[in-house]
């Protein structure tokens, strides 16, 4: 009974942190059906906005450490502290500028490429936005707090508590992420269903020649799609931000979405949040039943293996589509 | 070119069966049927192919031309009905083992190795006739270079009797279009198939590229003796290359017959040549 | 002018399969076997050995492993780092269970260990393909890597987790461990990179190899014209892994002689082999050599000019090794995905024109 009680209780949490794989992955899912690039980078998007935001309000000086190098000054700030709010709209300010960047110098000179290659320059990009990162802000571990509840939730401590004689730890911050999370992809889902550009981004998904042919400008949505990734990149940025530090750790966030998406398929936002259930529930209530037995840390690679094993039975993940292939 | 011809060379085609140098079936299909998720590409299609012939199989797109070759090749599994190769029912089998029992084919969209050069197109195709083992190939010693250069030599044959020996050293990615086909009929030749598949050799190609072509295709199978059976749209070419034609429209078979018959054949008249002929 | 092909006539199909065609090559090739082998293990010394050859050797058999698998079968792998650690613990477990055989059979060994290992991360490869594939090969990383880590008897229950390698001597003359000779261990990985170089230029010439690269420009069609892709893939996979393994065991052993798999083996080894071949020039063994000594190089190079020239913290030159090493992976895939390979294909047709191009 207790082992129930407990397991519930891991199962809350790994509900949870599902919901936080989720977001990642349907950041990747935004941009491989509009582009059929699969963003290695999307995780170190996350790492770079979260340092941005943090830089900003406290009012760092970018690249401060190399102008210091070069010119032998000693500038780190500017003194001022940003409003929260402030600084997020300059991050995704920043973000946008990034995404009009990556289309015009990189991914417009890769069009009709494989998506092989697509994929390997997102792993380029990744490296190269991560040392960007580090040299702009500094490489050391910084506190976020944009004022979001942190800390035991005692109402739900006390409500299991006397229900079962036992009270669940759930931190405030997961709740919340949950259910930013869960807005998120509503507003997502309707902007994608009743604005024009959200139309024009699931036209584009579908057949980028039938797109171009009755008028939608390809670059427009390519940038457009970068941003709304750039866009779910910080949310999740905030979210792992403010729960482990803003740190080089948050970028393998990524490495986290990636058997979401293998189970979800590449292609379905419902498969995103499906896989990245599964795959927090799972790996939580796997460590808790079978990784004391043969040596813990098994969140490792859980997510991958049961990806793995999954994928061989059905290729195309759980929502992804049939290939018919042809000759 | 490498074998000594062994079918006459006079192509009469008057009746599907009075051909004077079709043999035995070498493939039968009987009762075919396929489909995709509930759409069905072909409906109950038999027929045969004989030895030593020229099958045409003829229709408006997406009549089911190339899904047939596709199950003859062992690509598409059919949901009923069965194959008959050489005397014998066909179990299902991976297209590379369909392969392995001597059938080659080309491809509608050309299907070649972009990034290979065209002698090692060529010498994939004669990836059934080379048997030695990694160890041999790792030291490049005994019998892997011997293979090497005997298949070498049966390649250029090949290179020569189509008349690309310019371009065995050039990628394929590098060659145009009527080069490309070519390059595809060589490395389906240089299997020494016994039944050649080619799904619209001549798509694309100009008058003088298709006169070519239509030399090589008659050259393999009457000096060669190798089977064809071929999808194509040019009536003219069908007209005159072919023993036996085939039309399919809407996946099934509406018509079987030599070129003088399938030209009178009303069902197909209304369905394909009465559209082509205004 | 010097660099022609007239006159180097071939008369027969031996001749005109060679490895360097072109006398010119060949000739280059040679010196290039007679100095790596006659000059510099008199030469060599510990700085330059440990900074730059023994890593450059080393790599090059793990980036020529991996350039089987991507550059000619077309198989993206991220669980390069993940094989390499096979290689080092196979031949940790061996060297240590069998002091007395010679330390160049358990190297092999750890080989046909990685390979067996590689085949079956391998066989998902069956089903899926491409980024899903490279994604199902993080598997293979993540759980290695974690097996090696928390399973005691990888490393014979060793209070600090770590492997360390005892002291091994070939001919007599001390090989692994703390009091190696340097031109010796050199000796070792070139061998090593030899044999590799050559067995995998054997491979990619002859029958395999076309194989191989059927399966990557046209999978379907190569399956249709007679290629088993299970035995294609699984074939490419095998003798990857075996390189891999090789190289892994040498890193271990011969090179570093103590290692704590998370740190040396982690997913970052994967990519540094992966983007030595992105730069090197996939489906090329001279571009293996060139990207694995590119990006070995690279960082010596940050370290002198900004660390030793002008002061910068270690730290800050680690970031501007980061943005250019991603820059380049871009650069290449955009301007040139054949990588420096190419561009050397590219200088030597310029010079066989040179000095009339028209």
């Amino acid at each position: 009974m207790d082992n129930l009680i407990f397991a519930a209780e891991v199962f809350v949490n790994g509900l949870m942190a599902g919901v936080l794989y989720s977001l990642v992955a349907i950041g990747f899912v935004l941009i491989y059906k509009a582009s059929g690039i699969f963003n290695y980078a999307q995780g170190v998007m996350a790492l770079f906005s979260a340092l941005t935001l943090v830089g900003l309000m406290n009012g760092q000086v970018p690249f401060g450490h190399l102008i210091n190098a070069i010119f032998g000054t000693q500038v780190h700030h500017f003194g001022w502290h940003l409003p929260a709010i402030v600084a997020i709209v300059l991050t995704m300010g920043v973000m946008v500028a990034l995404a009009w960047i990556v289309q015009r110098v990189i991914f417009r000179h890769l069009i009709n490429q494989e998506p092989i290659i697509l994929f390997m320059a997102t792993i380029g990009l990744a490296y190269f936005m991560e040392g960007l990162g580090d040299m702009m802000w500094g490489a050391d571990i910084k506190k976020l707090d944009i004022g979001l509840p942190q800390g035991i939730n005692t109402g739900i401590d006390s409500f299991t508590a006397d229900l079962f004689g036992y009270g669940f730890f759930i931190d405030n911050l997961d709740i919340v992420a949950t259910f930013i999370a869960a807005g998120l992809v509503v507003v997502l889902v309707a902007f994608s269903h009743y604005t024009k550009q959200g139309r024009a981004m699931r036209a584009v998904a579908d057949d980028h020649q039938a797109a171009l042919s009755v008028g939608v400008s390809l670059n427009f949505i390519w940038i457009l799609v970068w941003s709304v990734a750039g866009f779910v990149a910080l949310v999740a940025g905030i979210m792992w931000g403010t729960k482990s530090g803003v740190q080089f750790s948050l970028s393998l966030i990524a490495l986290k979405a990636l058997p979401v998406l293998m189970l979800g398929g590449f292609t379905s936002i419902p498969g995103a949040i499906v896989g990245g259930l599964i795959i927090g529930i799972g790996e939580k209530l796997f460590e808790f039943s079978v990784g004391p037995i043969i040596g813990g840390a098994t969140e490792n690679w859980f997510a991958y293996v049961l990806a793995l094993i999954f994928l061989v039975f059905r290729p195309q993940g759980l929502f992804g589509e049939r290939i018919i292939e042809r000759v | 070119m490498i074998h000594a011809a062994t079918k006459g060379a006079e192509a009469s085609g008057d009746s599907p069966l009075a051909t004077d140098k079709a043999g035995d079936p070498i493939l039968e299909l009987r009762d075919i049927s396929l489909s995709f998720g509930g759409v069905a590409a072909i409906k109950d299609v038999s027929f045969d192919i004989l030895e030593g012939e020229i099958r045409a199989i003829i229709g408006p797109n997406g009549a089911g031309k190339s899904s047939i070759l596709n199950v003859i090749s062992g690509f598409y599994v059919p949901q009923e009905g069965r194959i008959v190769y050489r005397g014998a029912r066909r179990p299902s089998l991976k297209p590379y083992q369909v392969a392995r029992q001597g059938i080659a084919r080309t491809f509608q969209s050309i299907a070649l190795f972009e990034g290979m050069s065209v002698l090692d197109n060529v010498m994939t195709g004669r990836i059934n006739h080379m048997r030695s083992g990694l160890l041999s190939q790792a030291l490049w010693r005994g019998r892997a270079e011997r293979e090497e250069v005997e298949n070498r030599k049966f390649c250029e044959g090949i290179i020569d009797f189509l008349e690309i020996q310019h371009i065995r050293k050039t990628r394929v990615a590098q060659l145009p279009y009527g080069l490309k086909k070519r390059v595809e009929l060589a490395r389906a030749l240089a299997s020494e198939p016994k039944l050649l598949l080619l799904d619209e050799p001549m798509a694309g190609m100009s008058v003088e590229e298709k006169e070519d072509m239509c030399r090589f295709i008659l050259y393999v199978n009457d000096e060669i003796g190798t089977t064809i059976a071929l999808i194509e749209h040019d009536m003219g070419v069908v007209m005159d290359l072919s023993d036996r034609v085939v039309v399919m429209d809407y996946g099934r078979k509406i018509g079987d017959g030599s070129p003088d018959e399938i030209r009178n054949n009303q069902a197909v008249i209304d369905a394909y040549l009465g559209v082509v002929h205004d | 002018m010097f660099y022609r092909e007239a006159g180097d006539i071939k008369t027969s199909y031996v001749d005109d399969g060679q490895t360097f065609p072109i006398r010119l090559d060949r000739q280059l090739y040679f010196s290039a076997l007679i100095v790596a082998w006659g000059v510099i293990p008199f030469l060599v010394d510990d700085y330059w050995a440990n900074a730059v050859l023994l890593p450059f050797l080393i790599y090059a058999i793990a980036a020529i492993g991996l350039n089987i698998l991507v550059g000619y079968c077309g198989q993206v792998s991220l669980g390069t780092g993940g094989f390499m650690a096979v290689g080092a613990y196979a031949v940790y477990k061996l060297m240590t269970a069998m002091p007395e055989v010679n330390i160049l059979i358990h190297v092999f060994l750890a080989g046909g260990i990685t390979a067996l290992v590689g085949v079956l991360f391998g066989l998902p490869s069956l089903r899926i393909k491409g980024f899903y594939l490279a994604v199902a090969t993080l598997a293979a990383q993540f759980f290695l890597v974690w097996l090696f880590n928390r399973v005691p008897w990888f490393y014979n229950y060793s209070a600090s987790g770590q492997i360390t390698a005892p002291e091994r001597t070939i001919f007599g003359v001390v090989v692994t461990g703390a009091n190696s000779e340097t031109w010796a261990t050199y000796l070792v990985c070139l061998f090593f990179v030899t044999l590799a170089a050559l067995i995998a230029r054997n491979l990619t010439r002859g029958a395999i190899g076309r194989q191989w690269m059927a399966i990557r420009d046209m999978d379907i069609a190569a399956e249709i014209i007679g290629v088993n892709p299970l035995s294609a893939k699984l074939g490419a996979f095998a003798v990857s892994s075996f390189f891999i393994g090789v190289s892994g065991a040498l890193f271990f052993a011969v090179y570093l002689g103590a290692v704590e798999v998370g740190e040396v083996f982690g997913i970052n080894k994967s990519f540094l082999v992966l983007f030595m071949i992105i730069i090197g020039g996939l489906g090329s063994i001279l571009g293996s050599f060139a990207g694995a000594a590119f990006l070995v190089l690279l960082p010596v190079l940050l370290k002198n000019v900004l660390v030793g020239g002008l002061n910068w913290p270690t730290d800050l030159a680690a970031h501007l090794e980061f943005m250019i090493v991603g820059a380049l992976i871009v650069i290449f895939l955009v301007a040139e995905p054949h990588g420096i390979a190419q561009l050397w294909r590219l200088a030597k047709e310029k010079l066989r024109l040179w000095p009339f191009p028209h």
